[in-house]
């Protein structure tokens, strides 16, 4: 995972409660095998809308997506995450994230944040004429025009993740003998492989 | 000691290390995987030189993207990633059961019919639908594909403690009420987000009451507000549906099962985070009207009027839902025309389901203006339908009647709705687009799916006429 400290960068405002991860990709584009390429296809459908929030030129480039609460919902699809990233945001904020969608982001170094609604509103309003945030997670802030300064909690162990860009399978390898000591006092439970046909 | 809840019990036997500051590292029992969320994990263990940790506690099966006629997969696209999963399985060491195997299936649906999903165990799944598993008393979540890589490499997975929920469903369910309309009416009643972050267990006499499989449709449809996994107690019901199934532990190894099983159950004064109790002596058939499962109204009811909801974001989200679905405000919902009806699923594809299906149209003739879909959940499924002659009942009703697989609950396959067509569908999902992009879908049961595949509208069964 490519580690992340902070973005400056225009934010996209999509103001729609419950955005579901079949809109954020489409099923039809799940069955490439590959982890990359998918951000050409982000919102598919809604992205055929000519008035859909996304297109609107001042929304060019965004790299931080302001979101409406549990967005994300629905499948556990990891392409809506792939998606996300891959046409460009790294950073996405919303009241609250669906939980399959908060941790896939978490593992790929797409950063969520959950702030109240209200202030994700204030956000909202003030990058409405295209204005930049910064936003910091070292800090834990979130910086806009004028004095705008938000801060936001992060939970401290997701948040070294990503600052320093870790391998969370190759942490948990460290814990090998724990892992060994586990199977040694705990029977199976099935054996897959007894079913082989 | 400590008064425990039948999560709380599990968490702890499967405590691999509790870390300071970090997540907890959980042991998994069972890995399901399919074609569609695995690919990317493999190549990721080629890339870094990783292996299979456990290939005997993972099983692989072909679901999402199998076309359900007879005949090749034609889809490039389809065919490659149905290979790459071979070629893993192969390479890995992990047991499949491809197309054409006779044990494929929704991956949900096999897990429970092969006997592997049982009492106490943990489960994941790089499919939300993963829930599912919950009806036995095992703790079943969906994870995406980062994590199915994590569960390949290492056979654990880090996780938060979750928040506990119960909800207590108590009464008696009414007869023309299925589990279906339970989950729907609660997800109406909670919302969409109203259990994210929860493992919520469902109990009360109506849970109780229910078969296995019916509780397999409560717990399935966890995801669909939200919650982390939904578990329901294991209990005599559950035994007896596991005994004697292929991977169900066999003789004295039976005996030790059932004692560990039976100490599953949470105890009395064990407290929640929230805890709720629902009374369904009342209940009646429910309806999704929207894009989103909370969007639903009974059977009886109507679709609702924007102007009604007071919140501005509510009110845009429901004008939004009606314009997508094609509906008008104080339409009565058995005033609604359906064009397409599927009956599949792993929330709706079981064998009850095909029976309590096959019970409505007996006699009776699909609606001229109707096409109907019969996906039966697994390969077993069909067998065993086939031998009740439940295909024939369907057929000589004028539904198809196809191979296993998810189908038109995703439509990944070539089953897919039409732009503005619309179908009552026994899956779990509404969403824009999911069965089709410009598809409607309404969310029903079984024995409402089939009412209206026979009247061309919602219908309550009762009222269809008469076989003469």
């Amino acid at each position: 995972m490519k580690a992340f400290r902070h973005v400056t960068g225009r934010a996209a405002v999509l103001d729609r409660g419950d955005v579901d991860t079949d809109q954020i990709i489409p099923k039809q584009f799940l069955k490439r095998i590959e982890r990359t390429g998918y951000g050409e296809f982000l919102f598919f459908d809604w992205m055929k809308e000519p008035d859909f929030e996304l297109r609107r030129p001042e929304y060019a480039g965004a790299r931080i997506l302001l979101a409406g609460r549990n967005f994300g919902c629905g499948s556990s699809r990891e392409h809506a995450a792939w998606a996300l990233q891959d046409y460009g945001f790294e950073v996405v904020i919303a009241p609250s994230f669906g939980d399959i969608f908060r941790t896939n982001a978490l593992k790929i170094g797409l950063v969520p944040i959950v702030l109240p609604a209200d202030t994700v509103e204030v956000l909202m309003r003030a990058v409405s004429d295209g204005s930049s945030l910064t936003v910091d997670l070292e800090a834990q802030q979130v910086a806009g025009p004028g004095h705008l300064v938000v801060e936001f909690e992060f939970e401290p162990f997701a948040r070294d993740c990503l600052l320093q860009g870790l391998d969370d399978i190759a942490l948990t390898l460290k814990r090998e003998e724990a892992i060994v000591a586990y199977e040694r006092s705990h029977a199976a439970a099935v054996d897959t492989t007894a079913l082989s046909l | 000691m400590q008064p425990k809840t039948l999560f709380d019990r599990i968490w702890e036997r499967h405590l691999v290390a509790e870390p300071e500051g970090e997540p907890a590292l959980l042991y998994v029992d069972l890995h399901l995987i399919h074609e569609v969320t695995s690919p990317q994990a493999f190549e990721g263990l080629r890339l870094s030189g990783r292996r299979v940790r456990r290939p005997d506690l993972s099983l692989a099966t072909m679901d999402h993207n199998v076309p359900t006629d007879e005949g090749p997969v034609t889809d490039l696209l389809a065919h490659r990633q149905l290979e790459a999963l071979r070629r893993n399985c192969e390479e890995f060491g992990v047991t499949l059961f491809a197309t054409g195997s006779g044990r494929e299936g929704i991956v949900h649906v096999i897990g429970p019919e092969l006997g592997l999903t049982q009492p106490g165990i943990t489960i994941v799944c790089g499919d939300s639908h993963t829930s599912t598993h919950g009806a036995f008393g095992a703790l079943a979540f969906g994870i995406g594909t980062s994590e199915v890589e994590h569960v390949l490499a290492t056979q654990t997975l880090a996780q938060r403690r979750p928040k506990t929920m119960r909800i207590s469903f108590e009464g008696e369910l009414p007869e023309r009420a299925t589990a279906k309309d339970l989950i729907l009416a609660a997800i109406g009643e909670l919302g969409v987000s109203g259990g994210v972050g929860y493992v919520v267990e469902y109990g009360g006499e109506a849970i109780r009451a229910l078969s296995m499989e019916n509780r397999m449709t409560v717990c399935n449809m966890s995801i669909e507000w939200g919650a982390r996994a939904g578990m329901i107690a294991p209990d005599d019901t559950t035994f007896a549906y596991l005994e004697g199934r292929p991977a169900a532990p066999e003789g004295a190894a039976w005996e030790q099962a059932l004692d560990n099983w039976r100490a599953l159950a949470g105890d009395t004064d064990a407290t929640f985070d929230r805890e709720l109790v629902v009374d369904v002596s009342g209940l009646v058939p429910q309806v999704t009207w929207g894009t989103n499962p909370e969007m639903v109204a009974p059977l009886d009811g109507a679709v609702p009027d924007p102007a009604d909801y007071g919140d501005a974001a509510e009110r845009a989200g429901v004008e939004r839902a009606l314009a997508y679905m094609g509906l008008t405000p104080g339409t009565k919902i058995e005033d609604i025309a359906v064009d397409r009806v599927f009956i599949g699923s792993c929330t709706n594809a079981r064998i009850e389901d095909l029976r309590t299906a096959a019970a409505v149209v007996a006699g009776k003739r699909v609606h001229p203006s109707v096409r109907a879909l019969v996906v039966p959940g697994s390969a077993t499924v069909k067998r065993q339908a086939e031998e009740e002659g439940l295909d024939r009942i369907f057929t000589g009703a004028g539904f198809e009647w196809r191979r296993a697989g998810c189908s038109m609950c995703l439509g990944m396959n070539p089953d897919i709705l039409q732009p503005g067509e619309r179908c009552a569908s026994t899956s779990n999902r509404n969403f824009e687009g999911r069965q089709g992009s410009g598809g409607r879908t309404h969310l029903v049961s079984p024995a409402l799916a089939a009412a209206a595949a026979v009247a061309g509208h919602f219908v309550d069964p009762r009222e269809l006429e008469p076989v003469a």
